[in-house]
């Protein structure tokens, strides 16, 4: 027995009893505990397995630096790995289990790896197993990488995540204020009341489920009153206080990224409660008040259950009243220990107190005699004995360069303090990079043009009272900066004890074989350090990938510092000179689940639904995605295939007439005195000349050449046009007309407006469409072929005074037209041209269909107009101009796309018609099936009016140069190689006839 | 997250915007020789400091405007619209608001 709670003190609440259980056993702590603190409290010691060897551990610190008491907490599908134990807040039924060890963390099979510990050194893996034979002989070795690789994986490792899915919602959130105070320490409390005093709007954001950082830690009275006043002065002035909620990045432009953990501290949560929030939060200034961390010193064994840091030490005993040891040794390089150390010894533990200094000032030798300390000046551990847990430690003598062995001593808690680091992580994601600052012996941010703020111990300013002062002097300064008045108090310096500390990152004695572990979280050693700089990895970012110093879950928060001390030494140089790593957001874990928020399943991307949706539900569609929108895909009858169905809306539409909702297609009004102008620049073919009433398909390129999108335009009048692009490239079209009118031509007279969402349309296709167009608009006249000649335009009404704009185009090959009205009339447009169809045996058509009419027809849509592809690759060259200027019209010319063996538009069917081929299968000469081939397939349709599979596709040359060639449709990945005959695009009534009749 | 100053809607995300491009190219005229167009979209500076740069407030206004940013530090300098008669407009209320 060591660790035992006490009868009184701290902040737990003894009247509320909270019952857990670790690894199935039912153990009990109370309200305010922690996990760990109620695990300490149960004399729980061995907590953990670590990464590599499997080594024993337990709890090492009491904060978010914690890489020993990494535990998973809840099981099932809310399975959440690799918490720390010092951050989860204690609640009743909650559940936590040990990981990375079988068949428990006290009884590891697992931990034989530290026997073979020499073999697990830095570069283990990567020279073992990929430099050597057979992993490089070629595709073989790697699989036998992957198998290998599989087994290390699974021996070496941290918790496992669930394979459920996540059954809990997460928030994104967005807010704005004047000032980001990050930590609610003496100096962030400070600071949050200052600027709140002065009018801002503050934001006050705390990791911890409590307000005051370490002044919960204190035990101290006069300091208690104080963290109490500032909190209720906080609330009162209407400062926004954020517990539970860390600020795991800083970013551009005064954004933070916050995540606030609503729900993982409660048994069972509301239901309109989220898991987590993710929040953006936008503050014109911002105040890091985010503390230090103290770490340790690297020595033998360092890692065993049992050590600790020394702040840990009194936290439990102040916060949360454990008293983690009997027989204590407090190892330390400064000044910060003794308060600690005193406290311990008053609560009825017996010290002994290592300082590595060998003379320290009176103030230090009193505190030690006064509390009843043993003190042993130029002292420090040398090596941790027992298991698993810590039973003694061997004492070296600080002698001239190094250490000797010189003692030993019993303990069952060894608390270490090997000085103070600045929690600097914000700032460097700022892009900032520390600064040595040899007399505290850490590195601290440098000053900014940003509107960002250091203050406190984040500051390298040691003492609570000198906290405070900083974070007002940081707050007065900040409100003065946003046009306030305030009187800031003098800035105190980094610094603060009376006796310098002694810089300490390893104790060793040259020739003693010890496991010396710099980060604990990644079971790098000092001698991996060694090794990598003997290996000539010189530079600290190497050092890091080499070796994945700092790159666990804690992001280097332990044991960066005495990485980076251990390779100057080696290098023979000053930490300055070696630099640091750049830290990186998130400062701790945020689990994917936040990141993802609500855009999962049917919200992972808007959905876009046409006006006659239901419509199209109502009649039987099966939908499908087109980007964004969902669309009718077919319109199966009773006991219907897909097959089938579009076969049979093909062959119903080709014969008598076929409705289908082409609302999704981008439509944007052109209009202006220069609209003319415009078009006649963006498309390829001339449109100078349109005559009112008239619609024309066009083409667009890009600045390079390449075609960009096609689509038919109508004119109503001089100055209003009406444009259609493709359903893909709808926004990208209006984007680019935006852009054009904007800043290349600024002179046209001309507006652009997308009016895709203001006008439903229906294509109404077949022999029978003009019948049934007649029949719904209110005067027939307009109908005929006289009045309304192919590509004519109309605006007229449809019965029942609907207005409507008719155009007859075809993308079916058949006589067809396009018919739009507003967008609240579709589904009256619908029901009206419905019933006249039905008097036509017609039907109604989804993609599926639209789909193999337009590949019968040859028509190219975003499969082939993918961004690769020239007009003349497109078979379309006939439609630019040689007489006017255009977009695209000098870069078309390059040479190398006027080479006659650039793929181009051709139509392909199977040598034997019965069989079937694949889209994304590879165009390849009979003779020569291998490589990249001679083009490739974007489209196939089984087609009706041919009786078998058709497809469009490029080819080098085109048909022509294919005519009575042997071609394969090569489909590795699906193992077919299927016979073609490469033929001209245009596969079904190539003169028109049809749709001009 | 880049925050950018629409001077018609206010300071907004970067995600509301599109990112245009180089804002200093002068376009040729539509019938200038190939080896100007190719000049003018292919060969662009790689800055290290002050860039001017167009982008489009899509999610709001759909203006497009020229952003002088620090490609190092993010940093905004000036924001405008880029059609200038717009940005003379808006000059004429900034005139007049001070009058």
């Amino acid at each position: 027995m060591s660790a035992q709670r006490l009868q009184k003190g701290g902040r737990i609440n003894r009247q509320k009893r909270i019952d857990f259980t670790w690894d199935g056993r039912p153990l009990k702590g109370y309200a305010g505990d922690s996990l760990a603190s109620a695990l300490l409290a149960s004399n729980e010691k061995v907590l953990g397995r670590s990464f590599k060897y499997h080594r024993p551990r337990g709890i090492m610190s009491a904060g978010v630096e914690e890489s020993g008491a990494m535990v998973t907490i809840g099981r099932g599908a809310r399975r959440d790995p690799n918490v720390k134990a010092t951050m989860q807040e204690l609640y009743q039924r909650l559940e936590a289990s040990g990981q990375n060890a079988w068949p428990n963390v006290r009884y590891d099979v697992g931990a034989v790896n530290s026997l073979f510990g020499r073999f697990f050194a830095a570069g283990f893996y990567y020279k073992t197993f990929m430099g050597l034979p057979p992993f490089e002989w070629g595709s073989k070795g790697t699989g036998l990488w992957m198998k290998y690789e599989k087994i290390i994986r699974k021996a070496a490792g941290m918790g496992t995540a669930s394979r459920e899915p996540d059954p809990d919602v997460y928030d994104h959130a967005h807010g704005f204020c004047d000032v980001l105070v990050v930590g609610s320490g003496p100096a962030g409390l400070q600071a949050a009341l200052t600027v709140a005093s002065a009018g801002m709007d503050v934001w006050l954001v705390e990791q911890d489920w409590s307000l005051g950082g370490d002044l919960l830690n204190l035990d101290d009275d006069k300091m208690e009153k104080k963290r109490l006043e500032l909190i209720a002065e906080l609330e009162k002035a209407g400062v926004r206080i954020m517990r539970r909620t860390t600020v795991f990045g800083l970013y551009d432009n005064g954004t933070a990224g916050l995540l606030e953990r609503v729900t993982d501290h409660l048994t069972t949560a509301h239901a309109y409660q989220p898991r987590q929030r993710f929040w953006t939060l936008r503050a014109r200034h911002t105040i890091v008040a985010s503390g230090a961390l103290e770490r340790g010193m690297a020595f033998g064994n360092n890692d065993r259950p049992g050590i600790m840091n020394v702040a840990a030490g009194r936290a439990y005993l102040n916060r949360y009243a454990v008293l983690a040891g009997e027989h204590v040794v407090v190892a330390t390089n400064n000044d910060s220990a003794y308060r600690s150390a005193a406290e311990l010894s008053a609560a009825g533990a017996k010290i002994s107190l290592l300082d590595a200094r060998t003379r320290v000032g009176s103030e230090m030798l009193d505190i030690a005699a006064d509390a009843n300390i043993s003190l042993h000046t130029g002292s420090a551990p040398l090596n941790a004995t027992g298991l698993p847990g810590i039973s003694g430690i061997e004492v070296a003598s600080s002698i001239k360069g190094g250490w000797e062995l010189e003692s030993r001593l019993n303990c069952d808690l060894l608390l270490v303090s090997g000085g103070w680091s600045p929690v600097v992580h914000l700032l460097s994601h700022r892009g900032l990079k520390p600064v040595w600052n040899a007399e505290q012996a850490c590195f601290i941010a440098p000053s900014t043009d940003e509107p960002i703020h250091v203050a406190g111990s984040a500051a390298g300013i040691w003492n609570t009272d000198d906290c405070f002062d900083s974070g007002q002097s940081t707050g007065a300064h900040v409100v003065k900066a946003l046009g306030g008045k305030a009187r800031a108090r003098a800035m105190p310096a980094a610094g603060g004890w009376k006796n310098r500390i002694k810089p300490v990152y390893e104790v060793r004695v040259e020739g003693r074989k010890t496991k010396a572990i710099v980060d604990p979280q990644h079971d790098v050693t000092a001698d991996d350090i060694r090794l990598a700089h003997r290996e000539g990895f010189v530079s600290v970012e190497h050092l890091k990938r080499y070796t994945t110093l700092g790159m666990a879950t804690d992001g280097g928060k332990v044991g960066n510092i005495i990485g980076l001390a251990l390779m100057a030494e080696a290098l023979g140089k000053d930490i300055p000179e070696v630099g640091t790593t750049t830290f990186r957001p998130p400062y701790t874990p945020v689990a994917i689940g936040a990141l993802k928020g609500r855009n999962v399943d049917q919200h992972f991307r808007p959905l876009r639904r046409t006006p006659m949706h239901d419509w199209n539900l109502e009649h039987g569609a099966t939908m499908t995605m087109a980007g964004l929108w969902h669309r009718p895909w077919y319109f199966a009858r009773k006991g219907e295939t897909i097959s089938e169905a579009y076969v049979r809306e093909t062959e119903t539409t080709r014969k008598s007439v076929g409705l289908c909702d082409v609302t999704s297609l981008g439509k944007i009004a052109v209009q202006g005195p220069d609209a003319t102008e415009l078009l006649n620049r963006v498309y390829t073919n001339p449109f100078a000349k349109l005559p009112i009433g008239k619609a024309r398909y066009g083409i667009m390129l890009r600045d390079d050449g390449m075609v960009m999108d096609d689509g038919t335009t109508w004119r109503f009048s001089d100055t209003d046009y009406f444009m259609t692009t493709t359903t893909a490239h709808a926004a990208k079209v209006m984007v680019w007309l935006e852009e054009l009118l904007q800043t290349r031509w600024q002179d046209l007279r001309v507006h652009v407006t997308s009016v895709s969402e203001q006008w439903a349309g229906c294509a109404v296709a077949g022999p029978k469409s003009r019948d049934v167009m007649s029949a719904c608009v209110e005067d027939a006249s307009v109908m005929s072929n006289e009045n309304f000649p192919f590509m004519g335009v109309i605006e007229t009404t449809l019965k029942g005074d609907i207005p409507c704009r008719i155009a007859r185009i075809s993308f079916s090959g058949e006589l067809a037209y396009e018919a739009y009205v507003p967008s609240d009339y579709a589904p009256a447009m619908m029901d009206m041209l419905w019933a006249e169809a039905q008097k036509h045996d017609g039907c109604l058509y989804g993609l599926e269909a639209l789909g193999a009419m337009r590949i019968e027809k040859g028509h190219v849509t975003g499969a082939e107009l993918d961004g690769r592809v020239s007009i003349d690759d497109a078979g379309l060259g006939k439609m630019a101009s040689a007489d006017k200027a255009y977009i695209g019209k000098a870069m078309r010319d390059r040479p190398e796309l006027l080479r006659e063996d650039r793929p181009r538009l051709v139509g392909i069917m199977p040598v034997n018609r019965d069989e079937k081929f694949n889209a994304g299968s590879i165009l390849c000469a009979a003779n020569k099936v291998s490589g990249m081939g001679e083009g490739w397939i974007t489209a196939v349709t089984h087609s009706p009016v041919m009786g078998h599979w058709i497809g469009l596709g490029f080819i080098s040359g085109g048909h022509e140069a294919w005519q009575g060639k042997a071609v394969v449709a090569a489909d590795p990945v699906r193992k077919g190689n299927i016979n073609v005959e490469i033929i001209s695009p245009h596969m079904y009534d190539p003169s028109g006839e049809k749709m001009h009749g | 997250m880049i925050r950018i100053n629409c001077p018609f809607c206010g300071e907004r995300d970067h995600s509301e915007f599109g990112y245009g491009g180089d804002a200093s190219i002068e376009y040729p005229a539509l019938d200038a020789s190939m080896d100007e167009w190719h000049d003018a979209i292919f060969l662009r500076e790689n800055i290290c400091g002050m860039q001017s740069e167009t982008w489009h407030h899509v999610s709001g206004c759909r203006m497009w405007l020229i952003v002088e940013r620090d490609t190092m530090t993010h940093q905004i300098k000036s924001v405008r619209p880029a059609h200038d008669a717009n940005a003379a407009v808006l000059a004429d209320l900034a005139a007049g608001d001070q009058s």
